[in-house]
């Protein structure tokens, strides 16, 4: 059973995934990615992972993608047509995934990978906060930080500056 | 499918998921968000390609924790999360500003370094 789930949740995200990079309009690639992202949110939870599941579900869906759809609602870009790719790009392409292709096989080749047969319940909200709370509480505050950086840099960005002469 | 039967893993079965099938498929996921960085013209497609690309990878790490039966991959996702946040909102930003001052999204209109 968990096999048959863990094949429709990755066939429902490499799927939508395709879409978004062929559709033509900006909001069905924003949709697309919406249920792609819902894929992944089910393989978190058949990998215990609920809380991320849950996580992924609200900051991606909930504000990621809104996000997307808000300014793609406000610019109001013509649905273009897929314009035909240039060749030097598809060569990049084919190298790209010859590359990574290389590597997925030499891990498989190279390496032994254990797979651990699962813990009985999965990791606890407490054993997040524990780790959160002592071993990366540098990087929670740092990433506190980036945030509010983030937060400065986009009022800054989207203010309409006065319009200054332009000394050279 | 027939993909995954095509790579077995380690385990028992051809069809059986290990650690193997969820990084073959985030390396799928990957290479898709990179093709459309690549060859997508719409700035605002390449950002939905740019976080299947972060997705991907968190998928990777999340994986590698449950079958070393660690909790180090899960929260390093918090942090990917974050900062992907973070990036979306900036990225965004410079997105509408670029289409306030030049009034395209296209990327081959937007040459102005090039000339």
């Amino acid at each position: 059973m968990a096999n048959f789930l863990f094949y429709l949740f990755a066939f429902l995200t490499v799927g939508c995934a395709v879409l978004v990079v062929v559709s033509k309009n900006a909001v069905n690639a924003a949709m697309f990615l919406l249920l792609s992202l819902v894929g992944v949110a089910g393989l978190f939870v058949l990998l215990d992972a609920a809380l991320l599941a849950f996580v992924l579900l609200l900051v991606y869906a909930g504000a990621v993608v809104a996000l997307f759809l808000f300014i793609v609602m406000l610019l109001d870009t013509t649905p273009g047509s897929l314009k035909p790719f240039r060749k030097s790009t598809l060569a990049a392409s084919a190298v790209g995934l010859a590359l990574l292709l290389l590597g997925v096989l030499s891990l498989r080749e190279r390496t032994v990978l254990v797979s651990l047969p699962p813990t009985d319940a999965g990791p606890t909200l407490r054993a997040y906060a524990e780790l959160l709370f002592t071993t990366y509480l540098l990087p929670v505050q740092l990433v506190g930080f980036l945030l509010l950086i983030a937060m400065l840099g986009v009022i800054v960005l989207s203010k309409k500056l006065p319009a200054k002469e332009d000394a050279p | 499918m027939s993909l995954f039967a095509l790579l077995p893993a380690a385990g028992p079965g051809p069809l059986e998921v290990t650690l193997h099938s969820y990084l073959i498929l985030s390396a799928l996921l990957f290479a898709i968000g990179f093709f459309g960085v690549l060859l997508r013209k719409n700035t605002l497609v390449i950002y939905m390609c740019l976080e299947l690309m972060l997705i991907a990878s968190t998928v990777a790490l999340v994986a590698f924790s449950r079958f070393n039966d660690t909790l180090d991959g899960n929260v390093f996702v918090f942090f990917i999360l974050t900062i992907a946040a973070a990036e979306v909102a900036v990225g965004l930003a410079i997105i509408v500003a670029l289409f306030r001052k030049r009034h395209t999204v296209q990327v081959e209109e937007l040459n102005a370094l090039k000339h």
